[in-house]
Formats: C-alpha cells, structure tokens, sequence
C-alpha cells in the first residue's frame, strides 16, 4: 500500500514542541558581538550628517560605520527588468527615501550596549518633498531619484488594443486598490556570521534560499561562493519576504570580516515592520464586458504597482499578475498593462501569492459587479464563464498556457459545501426585515501558477551501509514539512521506513545547488528531484543486487513492503539495502544518486473558495461566519501538508480582506510599525475553516503534483472581499476597499444612504 | 544584581542587570531558547511561559519582579517519563504547528486556559488566543489540538 | 528591545514605595503589573531613574465587601477581579469588563490600579469605574484621602495623583437591583476600543461611561439626564456624542466615533433595561 496520500504525522514536531526550533537567534556564537542599525527617521530626504561620536565613545561599542566605510556596489537590477538607477545601497547613500530605511550600524558588545548607542547616534536631515502615493509618484512631479528623471521603475504594455469592448452590451469599470501588507513571520530577521578557523565566512541566515544568500555574499564581499558557507537553522516562516537578499545581511557578513568576531544581529519587530519587504502595494484599474446573457468577452487590467523607495522584487510583481491577467474565464480578449513606480516608503517584494493575488483579486471582485450590472448569480455567472474541462491546455489572451483542470466541478462541490441556496435565502430574510446584522456571502473562483520560475532543482538520495537513507533537497523549507514530505516520496520508491530517513536541507556545504523554497515550487520541483534521485538509486541498487544474487538486472525486483531485493519468483532469497549499500561501499563507489532537474514548467493550480460575514450595518463591523474553500493542487502527496497550507493561507488571505493594512501618512511616517497598531489576523477573528480537495492530476511532472503553498491566500481574500460587499450591496454599496474596517463599511453604508452611491468608502 | 527564579523545578541564580526581562533571563542566563521573541508590544505571545502556574508574556515582565517565583517553559512541559504532554501530543497530532516559531507560546497559553476551564468550547479557545499570534496555520489546527488536548484523559487526572 | 538603564528596588511596605517616590521625585516610577509602563520602557518612550516594584505588596491585592461598596485592591489583577466570586455575584459588569482587558496573559500580571493610574481614555477600566461612580482611596506621606472618579482623570494619560502617592483601593458602590450593558468596538479582540460605552441603572439612577471619545474617559450627564427624564435608549443615546472630543486616525473619523458612541450608548443602555 502507498504511503502517499496517506495522514503521516510531521518527523519535525517532536523537537518544536518539546524544547523548541533552534531559530538564527538560538545558536550559541561565543565571542560574538552584537550589530544593530541606526535606521532613518524621516521618508525623504538628505543626509546632512551622521555624528557618532558620543555612541562610539562608549563603554563596549567596537564600531559604527556607514556606506562610505563599506565601499560596496549597490544591488544589481531585478532580472535586469528594472530601473538600474533606482536599486538599493546597502546602507543610505547621501540620501534616505524612507522610513526605516538603514543609514549606519553599530557594533556593540551587548544587544544592550547596541541598543542604548542607538539613542547616541544623531543623524541630521535635510527634508526632501515626500512622495507616498503611487498615483502621485507616477506624474514625475516630485522625483525620488532625480538622476533618473522619472519614478516609473518598471513598465509593461502588451496588447492596446482599441476595440477591445466594441462588441459588449455591457461593460463596467471598477477603480480598487490591492493595499499594501506586512507579511508578518512570526520570527523577525536574523543572521549569525564568524569567519571559520579556515578562513571562510560561515553565515547562519533565517532565509527562504540560502544559496542566494551566499552568491549574494560572495558577490558583495569579494569572495568566491566556496569561501562562503551558508547555513539556514529552523526558520520561523518566510511568505516570499525572505526569498531575497538584505542589505542588512551583506552588511553583518562584511562586520564579521571586517572584525574577525563572530555578529550577530536580530532585528526587532518594529524594525521588522519597516525593513522587511512589503506586499501587494498595487492600484487597479479594471474593465469587463459581455452580454446580457453572462457571457464575458473582454477584460482590462491596469495595474500601477507600488515598488517602495527603491526597485526591488516588489517592482516586477506585475509581471506575475499579467500572466494570471483573465483568470479561470474562457475570455476572448482580455489585456494587461502595467507601470511600477517608486515612493518613500519600504520596498516592496514577494509575498504569498506575490502577484497573482493581484489579479484574481481584480477580476472576481469585477465579476460581482458584472453580474449585479446584469441582475445574474454571481455563482451562474462563473459557471457560465469558466474553462471547461476539455479545454486543456487553454492559451489564454495573454498566453499563458493552463496545464490542465476542472474548474466547473470545485465550483460545484463548493456552492453544495456552503449549502448556497440556504445561504441566499437566510440572506433574502435578513434584507426583507432589515436586520441590523446584514449576511453576506462571496464567491471566489481562482487558478494560479506554481513554479513560475525557469530554476530546476537538486535533490540526492544515498542509502548507508547502516541502512540508514539520506536525503538531500536544494530547497529550503521554513514550516512547510519538506522532511516529512520528502521522506514519504523516498520511502514510497525505496521501501523503507520512513523513521530510517534523513532530510538534510539549508547547508550550502552538504547540499551543493538549490535554489529554494518560494513560489509554491517545493513539491512539484524539488520533491520530485528527490524523487527522481530515489528512483535512480533503486536502479543503481539492482545493478548491485544482480551481481549478488547472480540473476539478470531485468530479473530484479524490489519488494517496497520490506526493502528486499529479489530475482522475481523467488522472494526468500534477498538482498537489504544495507547490504547493497555495504557492498557498494566495499567497492569505494557509495550507493548514491543526485540529479538536477530542470524545470518541465509550471502549473495551475485551482479552486472556488465561498464566504460567509455578518456586516453590522450600525457600526460596519464583519464578523467571518463561515469560510468554504475547494482546492485543487492535481495530486495530493500528504493529505496533512496541504491541508496545513490551505489554512495559513486562508487566514492571511482573510486578513487582507477584513484588517490588514501597512498606512503611511501624508508625510511619509509609517502608522503600523508595530503589532499593537498593524492588524495580524488572530484565533479570535477567524472560524474554523470547511475545506476540500478535488485532485486533478497534472500531465507536467512524474508526481501529478501542483504547489499548494499559496492556493489558500489566492482564493480566500476575493471571496470574503466579494462577501462584504454583498452584504450591503443592497443598501447601495457597489464596492469597498479592502481593508474592509469598520469605518470603511460605514462610510460605504453612510454614502449611499446619503446618495453618493458610487462611494468607494475609503477613511 | 542576582535573581534567583526556579524554572522547570530547578533553581537558578544568576547575576542579570536589573532591566533583564524574564525572556532574556529564560534565554541568555538559563540557557532556554525554546521561548521565543516575536514582537516587541505584548502583543504577539511567542513569549509566553507560565508564572506560577498561570500564563504570562515573558517579554513584559521584568526577571527581577518574578524573583522567588517558579516559571514553566516548554523545555518543562513533557511528563516525567520523558512522554510528550497530551498539549504537544495534540499538536502533532492535529498538525497545529509549522515553522515552530510561536509554538512554545502557544502550548504554554492552552496550558494555562485548560488549566482554567478543563472542557472548553472552541470560542473560549479561540478568545483565549487572542494574545497569541501564528503566521502559519490558521489557527485551526491550533484551535483543534486544544480542544482535543482539553478531551485528552490525562489533563483530567 | 530593552528598557534604558534603571535602579531598581522591590519594596516591603506602602510606606517604603511612598518614601522613595518622595526622595526621588518625577524620576521614581511605580511598577506593578508592569503591563502599562514596560512597553513604554522597551520602546524607550519612558525611562525612569528608579523604579519602585510594590509587586510584593500582595496585601493590596482583595476584592471584599463593605457595607456600601466592594473594594478592591489596587494591586489586584484583572484575572483575579474577572474570576472573584464576589465581584462575580456583586459587581458582575466590572467582572465582565476586566476579563475582556488585554488578553488572557495580559489579565494575569495587569492590576485593577495600574491601568487607572495610567490614565489612558482608551482603556475600559477607568470609563467603567466613573459610570459606577466609584471612589480611589490614595495613601500619600501625609496620609489617606478619597478622592472621586469624576476627578481623578485630569488629562491625556494625567491623574489626580501628585508623584508621591500610591493608588491604594477602588471602592465601588453597587446596587443590588442594578442592570448593566458594556458594548466596545475593536477591528480585533486584543485591540484597545475604537469607542466603548457602559451603562448602569438601578431604580433612579443612571451612569453612562465613554470609552475613547476624548482626552479623557467621560461620563456622558446628558444621556443620563434624558433617561431621568424619561427618554428611551434610542432617544437618550442621540446625547451621546454631546461634548465628546475623539480623536481621529485610520481606524475612525470623529463624526465616526461620534456615531459609534450613539450606537454603543444606545445598546448599553438596552441593556441596561432603558
């Protein structure tokens, strides 16, 4: 019987709960000194000063240096897509373009002493005009870097095509706003360096990639990548902020050579909040038409994307939205284009979903307005509109090519989930007594791409003479179980027990090549690199028991139930793993396989996610009844995972939805920067959720495996964004901006019973 | 100046300044690294151990106001025959955890409400938990496992 | 992050806090729970020379029940009152409002006389304490004095106390046939109120409590006036938002907090059996 598929408990928990995960803050470093950074205080402007006397002069503190000292380059463009002008220096550079941003750091003896000539450092400022609103960034009025004469940082333009909507009955237009959030993991940024006894800078990094981060060190400290060894120990979640490389990281490996003392540096959470990228962060301009019948015929998206100060990952997110331009609609003509400019605020990067959130999130909320235009379902205008089964693989307008799904059939198994004519008519009793707690119920109908990126990935497997299996995967997990997971692909190949299986990940030293764990790209790339791996080792070990039981290769199989080689027809004479791997050992040639397997592409995953609030309409406070999501990531390895996946994501995803927002004032000065002030979702503002899977298995890789790692934030926030608006929609309101807040709600509700019925409800 | 607090039933003394704050006294001076930082305004849990029996954020109180007290962290909670509590069993078991990183805090916050009310409803959990933040699962599982952790026989013995 | 730098000493007696809060002045600062001045002091925006921890001072920690009102320790923390039989059978809006304080671990280290003494109009503690008319019983170097709710809360995060007294008790007077509504609004459960309201009636009298609509927590006379004079809750709780001064930010406008108060008044007062 397979393992796969089956409810295997996490090899990993044991450690975690009873004497906790050893985190970059955890690891014993003697000797080492403490780096923390003088960060700017205000959003723009020039560095007149940086006076450090006072701090350098105390008791304990080794050092404060600022960019001039480090002499470094600044970072290279993102993908060479990106405004060379507008990449980031490692530490301020003449002029700070936000708030947080690193301007110097200081070496102390103690996280104490770093902390108290914090308070010593005085930097002088002469103010520049603040640019935070990407609408305003985008006219050029005022310019971030003047050198570069404009703040458009990225621009992609396909289609313009004129007649787009000429043969729409109907066409409706929506402005919305994809707020900028802070992905939040629960362990802040942290890195650990020393230079070893051999002269090599060893780097413990909580990071989604770890050889980026030692290319990335290597590059920037003038080093080879084998002079730099990266070790990733537990990492307390990533969400893509922490798949790129920080100036804050080059800076304490440069500390660590520089001094010959081991750093160390964590930040702290209000730091955290400023330094560690944003997401989202886009303006939306959307436009659909069809007919009155539901069917949908053309579809725009302008995106102007926020990048933060300086051109980072956040930049090029567009890039990802226009892939996922028309959604899971059979559209005939549907276009994206897209601008990202810079602002005086904090860069911009990957976070769950990074970009395809975006536009689901465009085109579903669009659909609802759509089908109340046409006075339709909004669940009948999907099914109306949805790929149908037999279209695979679908090209879509923008040309991305759909591997394969069943879009009508998670549609259906959820509206059945949610009991949706029930929920409609509950609804239809509310509105007919004008309930002062008003129901709303939305709709969100979603696919996504997984491993949208071109990297393949490495992945070993060895079995020791002890019998004992080590695995070794180039990504990188950071809670998603890739032990667990791997353990139970090399098991189900090998035949043994999982217990005998080692999963060695997040040393650049042990695990030559990888490239990580982001994208939802683990299981369908580096899972099935390791799969692979075990499949050429099975091979490797019939050539071994050929020889030993002195029968033809052909004639070799291996029993999975016990790990025994036989010639087939006669199972009591074997041979063990151990016993092969001891005699290729004899032989000095280990029994051993590693491949690096390209990518054969991506996949799209895809789903229906339902959503059930209540909307006091006297106050404008959601209350999340109810959250029904129907996945479909093809087959599904561990049942456990992916459930696991689907929750976090839906809990991030309803809390773009109803609470979490990043806000800046008008002069650049962040509002959120601490836990008391952002609105990280909690226990007590969610339900528990209703999940299901449909399993379509995909034709692209040996698993028939899609990435579930972002499905659960893709599907959810539209839904429960769409259920909000629903709730109220008959009091006038055609659409709220998400965050849904309470004075958001209410001033949406207030404005259309005073008249003003196109009110967005913004503060 | 020295503080002596017991921490999972053994005393310790160690000489801290007086703005120690109990997590760092847990993490610095004992040697615990289990209890984690998350944030740094009372609001995230990571840092929750038990003070005298009752849940507390370490990182809000001073080492030196808990001196003679005792404090459970996670290093402590496992039975005596080295078995995991019915808390962490149902952790693993529900798939209540992820990256790890705001589990101490988690099991020690569901120790302290079972403690109080031994058969919870899923709102008392979920309410409970309000001062406990997790990026990673959802809270359902985590909500899951306390619940099946308040049915376990042994947190009724 | 970490406090500055500090001295510190845990005192044995009221008295012994009450002198050194005299020797030193502005710079000494009273550490209880610690739950309102340690995040100030990790986030560097306090940084007292000294601070004087009562925590041992367990003796100020009781709920107990006089002839006229039940008392309560300063020192008693919030769990404590919110599980107290007592205040449970004889106060239960108070009960009720101190288990909702925070969240759980929050409640288990924050006293009754540390939230007050921090003066704070957002928190629920003082606006609850003003509706029930209650009395704070202060103990200074010259000695005792009692001084009313309606007094104590002088400005934004400014009490009536003068920096060498010490909050010792709260009394509150309570009815038996009292009935009660307490109503806060918050984006999440651990998040202080946008607004709150609180009422409580009982035969002829009435107290109605703001939460967050202005500098400091209030006691709304007009509502009450109208359901003396009797308006029922609706038509009482359009006073609500009278004289009122809240702040705007992103989570309301002041015409928006003003039309919450209106909201809330009104549900207390509901509740409350108006």
């Amino acid at each position: 019987m397979s393992i796969l598929g089956n409810r295997v408990l996490r090899r990993e928990d044991p450690k975690f709960l009873t004497v906790g995960g050893t985190y970059v803050a955890d690891l014993a470093l003697p000797g080492s000194v403490h780096v923390t950074f003088v960060r700017s205080s205000m959003a723009h402007a020039r560095v007149v000063s940086v006076d450090s006397t006072n701090a350098q002069a105390m008791a304990g503190v080794l050092a404060v240096y600022t960019n001039d000292d480090l002499g470094m380059a600044k970072f290279p463009t993102v993908m060479g897509m990106t405004n060379e002008a507008m990449a980031p220096p490692m530490l301020a550079s003449g002029t700070v373009r936000y708030v947080g941003e690193p301007i110097a750091v200081i070496v102390a003896e103690s996280r104490e002493i770093a902390e108290d000539a914090l308070e010593q450092v005085v930097v002088e400022y002469d103010p520049l005009k603040v640019v935070i609103d990407p609408v305003k960034a985008r006219t050029d009025e005022d310019l971030l870097f003047p050198d570069a004469g404009t703040n458009t940082s990225f621009s992609l333009d396909f289609g313009g095509d004129e007649t787009l909507f000429d043969d729409c009955d109907v066409v409706v237009e929506l402005a919305l706003v994809n707020q900028r959030v802070a992905p939040c993991p629960l362990e802040v940024r942290s890195a650990a360096a020393r230079m070893a006894e051999d002269g090599r800078l060893e780097f413990n990094s909580s990071t989604q990639a770890p050889h980026g981060v030692r290319d990335a060190l290597a590059t920037f400290l003038g080093l080879e990548p084998d002079q730099v060894h990266v070790v990733t120990p537990d990492v307390g979640g990533g969400f893509g902020a922490k798949a790129m490389v920080y100036p804050e990281d080059i800076v304490v490996g440069w500390c660590a050579q520089k001094l010959g003392r081991p750093v160390r540096w964590t930040e702290t959470r209000s730091e955290s909040m400023l330094g560690l990228g944003h997401g989202r962060a886009q303006v939306q301009h959307v436009r659909i038409g069809g007919t009155r019948e539901g069917v949908v015929q053309a579809y725009r998206i302008e995106v102007l994307q926020d990048s933060g100060a300086y051109a980072g990952f956040g930049t090029v997110l567009p890039f990802m939205t226009r892939v996922m331009t028309s959604g899971p609609y059979k559209i005939p003509k549907a276009e994206c284009a897209s601008v990202s400019v810079v602002t005086n605020s904090t860069p911009t990067t990957a976070y769950r979903g990074a970009g395809r959130p975006e536009a689901t999130a465009a085109i579903e909320r669009i659909m609802d307005v759509f089908a109340r235009e046409i006075d339709m379902d909004p669940a009948e205008l999907r099914r109306r509109n949805l790929i149908g089964k037999d279209d695979f693989p679908y090209t879509t307008p923008t040309e991305t090519v759909y591997d394969v799904g069943d879009y009508h059939r998670a549609l259906d198994l959820a509206l059945e989930v949610a009991g949706y004519d029930d929920l409609r008519a509950e609804q239809a009793r509310r509105r007919a007594t004008g309930d002062l707690r008003q129901l709303g119920i939305g709709l969100s109908c979603y696919v996504e791409i997984t491993n949208g990126l071109p990297d393949g990935e490495f992945g070993a497997v060895e079995v020791r003479p002890d019998g004992k299996v080590i695995v070794r995967t180039g990504t990188s997990p950071h809670g998603q179980g890739h032990v667990t997971a791997w353990s139970m692909l090399v098991a189900e190949q090998l035949g043994v027990a999982i217990d005998d299986i080692e999963v060695v990940h997040g040393d650049t030293d042990i695990v030559p090549r990888g490239a990580g764990t982001m994208g939802s790209r683990s299981l369908q790339i580096g899972g099935a690199a390791v799969n692979q791996a075990a499949v050429d080792v099975v091979e490797k070990a019939k050539d071994l028991a050929a020889d030993l039981l002195e029968a033809d290769r052909e004639d070799i199989v291996l029993n999975k139930a016990n790990g025994h080689f036989h010639v087939v027809g006669t199972p009591a004479v074997s041979r063990s793993w151990a016993e092969l791997a001891e005699t290729a050992a004899k032989d000095g040639n280990p029994l051993f396989a590693e491949v690096d397997l390209a990518s054969p592409g991506p996949t799209f995953p895809f789903g229906t996610h339902i959503s059930v609030v209540e909307v006091d309409t006297e106050t404008g406070k959601v209350n999340l009844l109810r959250h029904i999501a129907v996945d479909d990531a093809g087959r599904i390895i561990s049942p456990l995972l992916a459930e696991g996946q689907v929750h976090g994501g839906i809990a991030q995803g309803v809390a773009q939805a109803l609470l979490e927002e990043v806000v800046y004032d008008l002069e650049g000065n962040p509002l959120t920067s601490t836990l008391a002030d952002y609105s990280f979702i909690s226990a007590a503002e969610l339900p528990s959720y209703e999940t299901r899977f449909t399993e379509t298995p995909t034709p692209v890789n040996a698993l028939g495996a899609k990435g579930i790692g972002e499905s659960g934030t893709i599907g959810s926030t539209p839904a429960v964004h769409n259920a909000v608006c629903d709730a109220v929609a008959h009091l006038g309101v055609r659409h709220i901006d998400m965050p849904t807040t309470p004075i958001r709600v209410w001033n949406a509700i207030n404005d259309a019973a005073t008249g003003d019925g196109s009110a967005k409800g913004g503060r | 100046m020295r503080i002596d607090i017991t921490v999972n039933g053994t005393p310790e003394s160690h000489d801290v300044e007086a703005r120690t704050l109990l997590v760092y006294y847990l993490r610095d001076a004992v040697g615990l690294t289990g209890t984690n930082v998350g944030c740094d305004t009372t609001s995230c849990g990571a840092c929750t151990v038990l003070l005298n029996g009752q849940s507390v954020k370490s990182c809000t109180v001073l080492a030196a106001q808990v001196a003679g007290d005792e404090v459970t962290t996670i290093e402590g909670m496992a039975l005596e025959d080295g078995r995991m509590h019915p808390i962490q069993q149902a952790f693993q078991e529900c798939h209540g955890l992820q990256c790890g990183y705001c589990t101490p805090g988690m099991v020690m916050a569901i120790a302290s409400l079972l403690a109080e009310n031994p058969e919870p409803t899923e709102e008392y959990i979920r309410l409970g938990l309000e001062g406990n933040l997790c990026r990673c699962t959802g809270y359902h599982n985590i909500v899951a496992a306390a619940l099946a952790a308040g049915g376990a026989p042994e947190m009724h013995q | 992050m970490i406090p500055a730098s500090f001295d510190y000493v845990r005192v044995g007696s009221a008295d012994e806090a009450i002198g050194l809060l005299s020797e030193h002045g502005e710079g000494a600062k009273l550490l209880a729970g610690g739950h309102s001045l340690l995040p100030l002091m990790k986030l560097r925006l306090a940084q007292p020379a000294l601070l004087v921890d009562i925590g041992p001072l367990r003796e100020l920690s009781y709920v107990t029940e006089e002839k006229d009102y039940l008392a309560v320790g300063a020192l008693t923390r919030h769990h404590d009152i919110a599980t107290s039989a007592l205040t449970l059978s004889s106060v239960p809006l108070l009960a009720h409002v101190a288990g909702q304080i925070g969240d759980p671990q929050v409640r288990h280290r924050g006293t009754i006389g540390g939230s007050i003494c921090h003066g704070d109009p957002a928190s629920d503690l003082p606006a609850v304490l003003l509706a029930l008319g209650a009395t704070f019983v202060a103990r200074g170097p010259n000695g005792q004095r009692e001084i009313d709710a309606k007094d104590f809360f002088v400005s934004f995060f400014e009490v009536a106390l003068t920096p060498d007294e010490l909050l010792v008790e709260i009394r509150v007077p309570w009815p038996r046939d009292a009935l009660w509504g307490f109503e806060k609004l918050t984006k999440r459960a651990q998040d202080w109120a946008i607004v709150g309201a609180v009422a409580v009636r009982s035969g002829n009298s009435v107290g109605v409590g703001l939460i967050n609509m202005g500098p400091v927590p209030l006691r709304s006379s007009a509502v009450e006036a109208a359901v003396l004079s009797g308006a029922n809750a609706a038509e009482a709780a359009q006073f609500a938002a009278g004289g009122t001064e809240p702040s705007a930010d992103f989570n309301g406008s002041v015409a928006y907090r003003q039309h919450v108060a209106r909201v809330l008044v009104r549900r207390a007062l509901e509740k409350a059996g108006v």
